[in-house]
Order: structure tokens, then sequence, then C-alpha cells
């Protein structure tokens, strides 16, 4: 509790989502969903697969439109055009044929969305520079972007959402596919730049221990609700089971999370200790 | 030296009303084919600019039926295909083959009937080989203002939407995130992609046209890291070929004895076979003076220091 107002007195909010339901051709995927990031906060989306987190990164983005609900960002509503918001996508894949070095899809990120030829070539050369450097990138800066590994094109994108000065990034399972050890270097490197450059980062993954460490606040995600706040006070088991809907048990096993189902009596406690067993 | 010079241009090459014209279209042509060969390649539309090809011979031969000129039917109704292409989906990768094989089988039946009918009224002859082998040689001075206009106007399109294309060729997602109107700058390429097939169907024919479009392109994307250089390369590459195909093409009226030309559809694409194959070379040579070390390295981040 006191992390949570120590923040909300010293950090600016950056975004705020009021009520956001959103249904799908009959599906309701989200269902009055609320909460607030604040600048220089490191924010976990985390839900399992299928629990709205694209959907919701849409909405903010407003490529989506929501059935109720308002998103305001920087205390505006957002607009598709000129916000102020960085964004990484789930699964980008980065062709080997296309002609693009890691410089070149950085620079895209100052001026892709603008008509027309680029005027002067070079004028985003030494932004470009201190972009990749800030990411750790510089190494290869000129290779092609297709040839780099899973790791470095995520520093790549991640780059290019930053180097037009946003307020907000938004990564959408930015971890999925990449070895665990790609994986902690994303995100300390995106914790790093939430303090720094005081953006307010949501990152949403399906697995929320590795971002344990880094994690100022959590959004939890399921069944189409939210719970947010400080990970301690959203990560137990009368929140989460209103979330789901049914019972939930959350074990701490070795500075780890376990989310499993219970508690339980008879032969349900039998299974969730199995379940945790397993996970563990 | 002099004996060299006319064996390579045989007499008249340079005095040829025909090979001013075709040389002029030709090039025209192939420059337009290669910038949005570069963008087709490169967004993996090469199925749809090939069903491009198609449809503009179903324009072309259903023009010279009614008695219009053919250009107008090539890009005429090559804006129309892409049209419907988009309309029914060439934007999600998974109905773009479905949409692109639809128009395609339309299209190929269409010019099944215009030239069958062409060919059985009588009242114009040649027109298969003219609709679908090209007919730059034949093509009058009159064609290319039209020509160049028409090349014009697909060029000024694409350098308008360069930016928002490139984004949205990297990721749709992250270009509509920006603002970026994903859709309709892809609806825009696919007409300047029409345009540009429309005019090569007109000078190397249209089942040809795709070699026009992809080979100098594809080519390109495999010497260079950057997009502009890629742009660049392929301009060249596509000119030269097509000349080189002119070239040949006249000189083949002095090699036999029956003093029968030959295609020059045939010397253009094959040159542009070759130059394809030619432009893998300088992976293989990399590869071979660093053995084994770094397999994975692009052609073009070896070749960036060179160009």
């Amino acid at each position: 509790m006191t992390d949570h107002t120590r923040a909300a007195a010293v950090a600016p909010e950056i975004l705020d989502v009021n009520g956001v339901s959103v249904a799908l051709s009959g599906r309701q995927i989200l269902d009055n969903v609320s909460f607030t990031v604040n600048a220089g906060e490191f924010t976990g989306l985390i839900g399992p697969n299928g629990a709205g987190k694209t959907t919701l990164l849409r909405v903010i983005l407003g490529l989506q439109r929501p059935a109720g609900g308002r998103v305001a960002i920087l205390g505006r509503p957002r607009s598709p055009r000129n916000q102020p918001v960085g964004y990484v996508p789930q699964k980008v894949l980065l062709d080997p044929d296309l002609p693009m070095r890691a410089r070149d899809l950085v620079a895209l990120g100052m001026d892709g969305h603008r008509y027309g030829m680029r005027l002067r070539p070079g004028q985003h050369r030494q932004a470009v520079r201190e972009m990749l450097h800030a990411v750790d990138a510089d190494r290869f800066a000129d290779a092609r972007v297709g040839n780099l590994s899973g790791g470095e094109q995520q520093r790549v994108l991640i780059a290019h959402a930053l180097i037009s000065r946003p307020r907000l990034l938004l990564l959408d399972e930015p971890l999925a596919n990449l070895d665990l050890r790609s994986g902690q270097e994303i995100i300390s490197l995106l914790a790093r730049i939430a303090r720094e450059q005081q953006i307010a980062v949501l990152l949403s993954a399906h697995e929320m221990n590795p971002l344990l460490p880094v994690m100022d606040r959590i959004i939890y995600l399921a069944g189409g609700r939210a719970a947010s706040g400080p990970t301690a006070e959203v990560v137990r088991p009368e929140v989460l089971s209103s979330l789901y809907g049914y019972p939930i048990d959350v074990l701490h096993v070795h500075g780890r999370v376990l989310v499993v189902t219970g508690p339980a009596t008879g032969d349900e406690a039998a299974l969730a200790a199995g379940r945790a067993a397993e996970a563990g | 030296m002099h004996q060299i010079w006319t064996s390579v241009f045989e007499p008249g090459f340079f005095a040829s009303a025909q090979v001013h014209v075709a040389a002029v279209i030709g090039g025209a042509v192939a420059i337009v084919s290669a910038v949005t060969g570069v963008f087709t390649v490169m967004r993996g539309q090469s199925f749809g600019g090939h069903a491009l090809g198609d449809v503009s011979a179903a324009g072309g031969s259903g023009a010279l039926l009614i008695g219009l000129s053919p250009v107008a039917g090539f890009v005429g109704l090559g804006i129309a295909g892409a049209g419907v292409m988009d309309m029914i989906g060439v934007r999600r990768v998974r109905g773009r083959d479905l949409a692109t094989g639809i128009v395609l089988g339309a299209a190929i039946g269409l010019s099944a009937l215009f030239l069958y009918l062409g060919t059985t009224s009588g009242a114009t002859t040649g027109a298969t080989q003219q609709i679908l082998f090209g007919s730059i040689f034949t093509t009058t001075n009159g064609t290319i203002a039209v020509v160049v206009i028409l090349g014009a106007i697909s060029l000024v399109s694409i350098a308008a939407i360069c930016r928002p294309l490139l984004l949205s060729t990297v990721s749709p997602d992250i270009a509509a995130a920006r603002g970026v109107q994903v859709r309709l700058v892809g609806l825009l390429y696919m007409l300047a992609l029409a345009v540009s097939v429309g005019l090569s169907s007109l000078a190397i024919g249209a089942i040809l046209s795709t070699a026009l479009l992809i080979g100098p392109a594809a080519a390109a994307l495999r010497l260079t890291s950057r997009v502009a250089w890629a742009l660049v390369i392929a301009c060249l590459l596509g000119v030269l070929a097509t000349w080189l195909g002119v070239l040949l093409a006249y000189d083949s009226y002095y090699w036999g004895p029956g003093h029968q030309g030959l295609p020059v559809s045939f010397f253009i694409v094959t040159a542009i076979f070759a130059t394809y194959l030619a432009s893998g070379l300088p992976a293989v040579w990399a590869a071979r003076r660093r053995p084994a070390a770094m397999p994975i390295t692009g052609a073009g981040e070896r070749r960036r220091t060179a160009a």
C-alpha cells in the first residue's frame, strides 16, 4: 500500500483506463476494466492466454473501439494520430529479405508514418545512434534486421518504438520466443529505460515470475476482468479467486509465485499440491 | 576496333526509329517496374503482380477487339483488377493467395475469349502475339507520351506513400498504431503496381511482365541492405537488361541467312534471368573466402562496404 501511494504522489499519471468493456462477435472479452499507469513505472499486464491482453493494448492504441469506457493518455482522450505512445507488437517477423539495417528500422520509428519522401536522408543519424546505444544495440547497428537473433530484434524494435520520445511504451508479449537469458536482458533494459527516461512501460506476459524483480505494479487479467495494484496486493487468493470466478490459491516457492486452483479440500487439495509440485 | 563495334551494333541500330522508340519505352517501363518491384518483393506479393499481368492481358485483348488502344485496356482493367483483389482480401496474408488466384483465373478466361474472338474475326491479326509477348518494336511514337505520363503517375504515387508503405511492410500493427491508414496505403500501392504491370505488358507482354517486375528487384535485394540502394540498383539492372534485349533482338535479324529476327521479349527475359543468377555470386564468393565462421550474415551486409 505504501509503495503504491508513494509512486502515485511522485509520478504523474500517464495512462488512465476507465471502465473499458469490449465484446467481439458476441463474446465479452473485457468487462469494466479500470487501472492507471504512471511515469517511470514498470507495469506488468499478466494473464493466461486468451484473457484479453492484446485486445486491451489495442484499445489503448486506439485500434479497437471499446463498447464502453474511456481511455485517457496524459489526461486527453487518445487519438490514433500523434499519440505519445510507443508500441512493440506481438510476434513481429522481420523477413531476412527485408533490405533494412537495424539503424534504418530505428530511423523509420521517427517518421515512418509521414507521407512523401524523407527530404534530408541523414537528418535522424545522431538520434538513431543515441537510441541504438541506449538499448545496447551499437554492435549490430549495420546488420540486416532479418538476420538478427530474437533478442537483438526486440532491442531494435524497442529502439524503433522509443525514438519518437513517447511517454508510454506498450509491449505485447515481448518475452515469447526468447530464451530465458535474452528475456532477462530485455526486462532489465526496459526497467532502466522506464526509470531513466520517466517513461511508463506496460508489458504483457502470461508468466509473471520473470517480471517480479522489476515490476512496480501488476494488472492481472482473467475472465475479462482486471485487478491492479502492487504485486503483493493483487496476487492473493481472494483477489484472483474473484477474478477467475473459482477457487484459486497462490503459492510462494523459492521467491517465485505459483497460481494454482484451490484452496482445496480432499481430492482438490491433492490435485493442487500435485500441480504445484509439477510447476515448481 | 571499328569491326568489333559494328559486329556488336549491327548497321542502322542507332539510326532506327523503331530502336529509339523501343529504347525510350523499354527504359521507362523498366524503371517503373523496378521501383514497384522492390516493394512487391519486400511485401511478398509477387503472385499478385503476376495476376495483374493476366488481368492486363484480358484488358489489352478486349481493347483491341473493340478498337481501342491496348494501353488503355492493359492499364484500365489492371486497375480494376487491383481494386477487386483488394476488396476480396489481398490485405490479409491468408486471404491474399485466394483473392489473387480467383482474379487470375477469371482474367485468363476472359483473355481466352477475347483472343479467340480477335483471331476468328480476322480484324486483328497477330493480336495474341502482341498481347501476350509484347510489342515494343511495333509501338508508335505517340505511345511514348502515354507511357511516360502513366509511368510518372505510378512513380509519384509510390514516392508519396513510400515511408508508410515501408512501415506497414515491416509490421502492419506498428504502422496502424502510428496512425497510418494501412488499408489505404496498401490499395494505393496495388493501383501503382497495376499501372506498372500494364505498361510492361505493353513493352514485353502480359505474361512476361512478371519477369521485369520481380527479376531486377529480387537481384537488387540480394546485393544491398538499404532500400534506397535497392531501388537504384534495380532500376539500373532493369534498364540494362531491357536495352541489351533490344540490341540483341535487333542484331538477331542479321544472324541467320533467313533474316528472321527473334522476339525481343525473349532476350529481355533471358538477360533478367542471367542477372538474377549472377546476383547470387557475391554471396558465394564471400562464403568461400570466410570458411564456415559466419554462415548467417546476409549477402547485403557484406556488400554494404562495396556499395
